[in-house]
């Protein structure tokens, strides 16, 4: 299939970047998006061009870092699917297709389409984790009783492969969905009761430093979210600050 | 912005009961509706609740251009290329501008209502009240004008209508209320309500102007 391209291209962080046309033929129905990046990559070094800088790792759909706003919606359209697991046969000969970067003030664009996701790394830094003593008598996990419905919505939760498209696709760059999936697979498991208030306020208070929007429960997080991460986790997460901003003494 | 939205929805019904009275335009029923009118004015629990209920719009209108400010500043770059109605419905991302629509309307309504009521030139019905039923008709059935009005309180009770239509299961959400069971029933009750209410108090002024000579 022949398609058209426009691709967002920018130097640097610093640098303006705009949206340029490419022409690419012969992409195989059968070839995965990231695929077809790589072969127009191909072309442009044959020309002598510096290629489309795009962030990929497994192409599993597990390690979420493929990022890809593709025509209007993050990892493109189809429900559930990463950019890597994203295959050209959703796409018609002759199309053209838009490929931008996630857009959000907490994610700067540091070249072409990779942004900088480290908001999500110290907003996890601020409490996503249960410090465990590993002084030699650490209690297995699996000894110990979790009912099979919390055990179920924390695996859920922990299916969040921290990708971004719920910011990308969030009309306010929300990272609420993120944050609540990292909150909640701690906060119904047993091991996560001991740290769960300084948890959720410290999570939340530097999800709102990363500049990050606010929540208005519009929704289109979890529509784009490729691990189908609901929005229970939010309403979970809303009620875990409420309880902690009233009882916590900090 | 769940709290006072919250409390504003429950406004709604109160003050749709009582305006429904002008569905019944003899002289009984606007010196009933004009009593009504004194007692909501004069009583001291009621004064207390309007008091509350001034500060909640007040709230949610400040809150929600924050919030507006905020979300904005949160994206600097846009996207060229961009498919909202993919993964959401229209209400939930114009908030704002169906609240600036909604306040713009409560402005032009109470200074038409309250302040006549509370300070404006007002006429006495026979039971010595303040007639506000007149001036409710006045404005509604005075020739151009009345259309006008007519027209822009349906246009503001659509902007309530869609505001509520994501507004309302959004509140529940903020407070952390997210139930398997109860969800589907709180926004299905949600949009029942966004619908039936805004059309409730839509016929008050259309039937006014049609009950014109």
């Amino acid at each position: 299939m022949d398609l058209k391209l426009k691709i967002w291209r920018q130097a640097n962080a610093n640098s303006k970047g705009e949206l340029k046309d490419y022409n690419i033929s012969d992409v195989s129905e059968d070839s995965s998006f990231l695929e077809m990046m790589d072969q127009l990559n191909e072309e442009l070094i044959e020309k002598g061009d510096e290629p489309v800088a795009f962030d990929h790792d497994c192409r599993e759909g597990i390690c979420g870092m493929c990022s890809m706003h593709i025509n209007g919606e993050p990892h493109g359209p189809e429900n559930e699917t990463t950019t890597c697991q994203l295959h050209m046969r959703k796409f018609k000969d002759g199309d053209t297709i838009y490929v931008e970067p996630w857009r959000a003030r907490a994610f700067p664009v540091m070249k072409d389409l990779v942004v900088n996701r480290d908001a999500m790394d110290r907003v996890i830094q601020a409490g996503g984790f249960v410090s465990v003593n590993t002084s030699g008598n650490t209690l297995d996990a699996n000894a110990i009783p979790v009912p099979k419905a919390n055990a179920d919505e924390a695996f859920n939760a922990a299916t969040c492969i921290g990708c971004g498209a719920c910011v990308a696709a969030c009309p306010n760059a929300s990272a609420m969905l993120f944050v609540s999936a990292k909150v909640s697979q701690l906060a119904l498991l047993p091991q996560g009761q001991v740290e769960a208030k300084d948890r959720v306020l410290n999570m939340v208070n530097q999800m709102d430093l990363e500049g990050f929007g606010n929540c208005s429960n519009v929704g289109a997080c979890a529509e784009e979210c490729p691990k189908g991460i609901s929005l229970e986790n939010i309403a979970r997460m809303n009620r875990e600050y409420l309880s902690a901003s009233i009882s916590s003494e900090k | 912005m769940s709290l006072t939205g919250l409390f504003l929805i429950s406004f709604l019904i109160v003050h749709l009961l009582g305006n429904l009275q002008l569905l019944d335009l003899s002289v009984e029923g606007q010196e009933k509706f004009n009593a009504y009118a004194k007692f909501m004015t004069t009583f001291p629990v009621i004064k207390i609740v309007s008091y509350l209920l001034y500060f909640s719009i007040l709230f949610h209108a400040f809150d929600g251009l924050l919030l507006v400010r905020q979300n904005r500043a949160a994206r600097p770059e846009r996207y060229k290329s961009w498919k909202p109605n993919a993964n959401s419905v229209w209400a939930s991302r114009n908030m704002g501008l169906l609240g600036t629509i909604i306040l713009a309307f409560i402005i032009l309504h109470m200074s038409q209502f309250w302040y006549t009521m509370h300070w404006g030139e007002i006429g006495m019905d026979s039971q010595g009240n303040k007639d506000l039923a007149a001036v409710v008709i006045k404005t509604y059935q005075d020739g151009s004008a009345g259309m006008i009005m007519v027209s822009l309180y349906v246009i503001a009770m659509a902007a309530i209508a869609f505001h509520l239509w994501h507004g309302f299961a959004s509140a529940f959400q903020t407070l952390g209320l997210n139930h398997k069971r109860y969800t589907p029933v709180i926004k299905t009750v949600g949009y029942a309500f966004s619908v039936i209410v805004p059309l409730a108090y839509a016929i008050i002024p259309v039937f006014i102007l049609m009950a014109k000579n």
